[in-house]
């Protein structure tokens, strides 16, 4: 359970870090009268927030799954995944896309509408080209005779896989709302948003994938087992 | 030296917490069934929390008929014991308990008690409520498939869990209970966002975080455990529902059913388990923080007194959230672990009785030299602190590894976590319900009817769970469907059959505060804005009970902590949290 732990521990420390700024050493009974601060985390929007709080979810999430892996990993029958090179392919995709989103969410600050568009509907098509490159390394496991049931690093990779793709899909979902809305552009301040938090949410499964990835190739084993001397 | 500011100018601007664009229903459908008014949602999830309730109650007596009246009723056969344990433990601690305090209690009292309009994500709220409505109906769909549902126990463990020998094994059951389970975590994390960022980001102005009241940071807490530990169920439930339906071998070891070599390998059950406690200890919290925080509430009112040490409750809320992340091993003392590993884990849970302590102290202190009144909320929240401190102490026992070796597996363990965390916080709900109800429908509970209610539970609880700890310090096992005189000796089958008839009989009382629920809305006295001349902020609505939007055209102000009770000085024994107020020198000794 280390990995979770150690995620916990810097959900802990944010969320500490934020408390300790929030007066949690103030005398409320004796401090009567206005106070003329504003509520809430500065001044980001709601949506914003929940973004953040739902990224914690999730990435409480894989890190779960991370430490089910390394459980896992220990027991006899754990064998090393052999991944096809499309695999790489579609990490390259995912990088991509994220840049492409960061290029939108800087041109939707300079205000250029067209790049905007362009680098919105981009994003969603190569996203969409990682979902499709993922179907294709499952069929190549298959083939390989790793399917589903065939040994726990490639069950473990199905499900990842799985659950990674659906968030991907949601994120597509928002992604294709915030199109719309750009592109009747009648609410442009909503828009823009929406392209920021995409964006978010898209380095974020990237990161996902990327940790993902280095412990289903057991790169992660020779960290953790360096983890696991050090404690 | 007291810090108190002048008193603020008369022409107050309005919130500077700009107001969210909130939906108005302009249909029946939309304001009463599809409603994204938090208020009505909480409503929603209380009255399916409650029957789904109903049925775990039901599942409780049939479990007591059999166990104090062993060989009589002859439709409760084995199988069936199980699946009535299994419902009843997962249907009490999870479609009940945290429905209710955080889709329930968090919905109706997080917006009106940091003065918003309501949450901020209305629409993602209604999604939560209805899709809890399913997972609750998946969960009922499974007592009618063939082979009935899942009788794994409530911690569903593998490999039992999925095996033809387990009721609902090899049938549908476990499906539809993993299948629930997912549906009601994904359900949980749409609300539990919006209650997350309603507190974070809808507080009306002068609503600092240590000006909250106790409940909003006990739910609050609550619901941020919730959103990371129920991941750890989700995972756990998915891997599972792939060792069932798809052959995989996650949790599976090598095994041979009916002399039939299965396919399965290598798995582990103890990583199962890792994931399922690691939700499962949280959980505890997840029900006893907000319980933690409404007790404090209405000790406070009841007793006309500022809650003792409030900074401290608010650390020690703070504390035991993050502490119940390291505790999760002490369920497994008996799977087999490190002794390090064991006595790690039995010290971080002893350490946890610190803060927990430290509330109880504050409790009884904020009793001390009260003018207490015994109105219902006040017998209820006395009984819990009762109940609490009790059922705390024997968790010491079984904190402890070479105490919980031999009372593990014994009614010991059952009669324990009862009282904390099954009776405790139940007492709880129906204090907050007897408290708050006169502000959700403008009518008072009968108080008749209330009192019979309170002494019939109380006094029934404790007949049924003190015996219960005696059977089990005697050797009595839990989880056994028949417990005969051959077994067991005389006095102890009788103390069975006394228990037996003590659930019953508490069981029925129930079925009197749900009619006086019905009764009142109609024949309940007039309550008025504020019956209990409370100081925070719901009490201080505009309309009773509160009507869409909540605050009428300006969101309210606050000025002070939601404590002020008999303050010296002032012409009331309370000042609202939205009350400017006289000028009081607080020139208290720090």
């Amino acid at each position: 359970m280390s990995i979770v732990l150690v995620f916990l521990l810097v959900v802990a420390l944010i969320a500490g870090w934020w408390l300790s700024r929030q007066g949690l050493t103030s005398k409320p009974w004796l401090e009567t009268g206005e106070i003329r601060t504003t509520a809430g985390v500065g001044a980001a929007p709601a949506a914003k927030i929940g973004l953040g709080v739902f990224l914690a979810v999730v990435g409480g999430l894989f890190a779960l799954f991370g430490s089910a892996v390394t459980m896992r990993m220990d027991y006899a029958d754990w064998y090393q995944l052999r991944l096809p090179s499309v695999v790489w392919i579609n990490t390259a995709i995912l990088v991509l896309s994220s840049a492409v989103l960061q290029i939108a969410v800087s041109a939707a600050r300079r205000g250029e509408s067209a790049l905007l568009l362009a680098s919105v509907a981009a994003g969603g098509l190569s996203t969409l080209a990682f979902l499709v490159g993922q179907l294709l390394a499952w069929r190549w496991l298959v083939d390989s005779g790793q399917s589903l049931a065939a040994h726990p690093g490639a069950s473990f990779f199905y499900v990842i896989t799985g659950l990674h793709g659906l968030h991907i899909l949601g994120g597509l979902v928002a992604l294709a709302r915030t199109g719309g809305r750009l592109r009747r552009g009648n609410d442009p301040r909503r828009a823009r948003l929406g392209v920021e938090l995409c964006a978010i949410y898209w380095h974020f499964l990237l990161i996902v994938w990327l940790g993902m990835l280095a412990l289903l190739l057991g790169w992660a084993s020779d960290l953790v087992a360096l983890c696991r001397e050090l404690l | 030296m007291a810090n108190v500011s002048d008193r603020p100018d008369a022409g107050i601007p309005p919130a500077e917490v700009p107001d969210l664009p909130l939906p108005h229903p302009h249909t029946w459908w939309g304001r009463y069934v599809f409603s994204q008014d938090a208020k009505y949602i909480a409503i929603q999830y209380s009255g399916t929390a409650i029957a789904i309730g109903l049925v775990g109650l039901v599942l409780s007596w049939l479990m007591r008929l059999q166990l104090g009246f062993p060989g009589i009723f002859d439709f409760i056969t084995p199988e069936a014991y199980y699946q009535f344990i299994t419902m009843h433990g997962m249907i009490m601690v999870i479609y009940l308990l945290t429905a209710i305090f955080l889709g329930g209690f968090g919905n109706y009292l997080i917006p009106l008690m940091v003065g918003a309009r309501d949450m901020v994500f209305p629409f993602v709220n209604m999604l939560s409520y209805w899709i809890y409505l399913l997972a609750v109906l998946v969960l009922v769909a499974s007592f009618f498939v063939p082979g009935g549902p899942t009788g794994a126990g409530w911690t569903l463990y593998p490999p039992q869990a999925i095996l033809s020998g387990t009721p609902g094994g090899q049938g549908a059951g476990i499906i539809l209970m993993l299948v629930s389970l997912i549906l009601f975590i994904i359900g949980f994390t749409m609300g539990g966002l919006n209650y997350v960022v309603t507190v974070l980001q809808a507080r009306t102005r002068g609503m600092t975080l240590m000006r909250m009241p106790l409940t909003v940071w006990g739910i609050f807490t609550a619901t941020v455990m919730a959103l990371l530990a129920f991941p750890a169920l989700f995972v756990a439930c998915v891997m599972m529902l792939f060792d069932r339906l798809l052959g995989t071998s996650f949790f599976m070891p090598a095994l041979v059913e009916l002399g039939e070599t299965l396919s399965y390998g290598g798995g582990s059950p103890i990583v199962f388990q890792h994931l399922f406690w690691f939700f499962g200890h949280p959980e505890v919290y997840i029900v006893a923080l907000p319980a933690f925080g409404i007790v404090s509430d209405l000790i406070s009112v009841h007793a006309r007194k500022n809650i003792f040490g409030y900074r401290m409750m608010v650390w020690a809320i703070v504390i035991i959230g993050a502490l119940s992340f390291i505790v999760w091993a002490h369920h497994m003392y008996v799977s087999g672990m490190h002794p390090y590993f064991g006595f790690f884990f039995a010290t971080t849970t002893l350490i946890i009785a610190v803060p927990t302590a430290i509330k109880v102290y504050n409790w009884v202190l904020t009793l001390w030299k009260g003018d207490i009144h015994l109105t219902l909320p006040m017998l209820f929240a006395i009984a819990f602190i009762v109940t609490f401190a009790n059922g705390g102490l024997t968790g010491l026992f079984l904190g402890n590894v070479v105490v919980d070796v031999p009372l593990s597996d014994t009614m010991f363990v059952v009669a324990h976590f009862h009282m904390v965390m099954g009776v405790a916080p139940i007492l709880v709900i129906f204090g907050a319900i007897y408290h708050w109800y006169p502000k959700m429908t403008g009518r008072m509970l009968n108080e008749a009817m209330g009192q019979i209610h309170f002494w019939v539970t109380f006094i029934g609880a404790y007949a049924i769970f003190f015996p219960m700890h005696y059977v089990g310090l005697v050797g009595v096992p839990r989880r056994y469907p028949e417990i005969d005189a051959s077994f067991i000796t005389t006095p102890v089958a009788g103390l069975n059959a006394f228990i037996s008839v003590a659930a019953l009989v508490v069981g029925a009382a129930q079925v009197l505060f749900l009619f006086n629920l019905l009764w009142s809305l109609r024949a309940g006295r007039a309550a008025g804005p504020n019956p209990w001349r409370a100081c925070s902020l719901e009490w201080q609505t505009p309309d009773t009970p509160p009507v869409h939007g909540n605050w009428g055209k300006d969101l309210p102000v606050v000025y002070r902590w939601a404590y002020d009770y008999s303050v010296p000085g002032a012409p009331e024994d309370f000042i609202a949290q939205n009350d400017p107020g006289p000028r009081i020198e607080k020139d208290v000794p720090l």
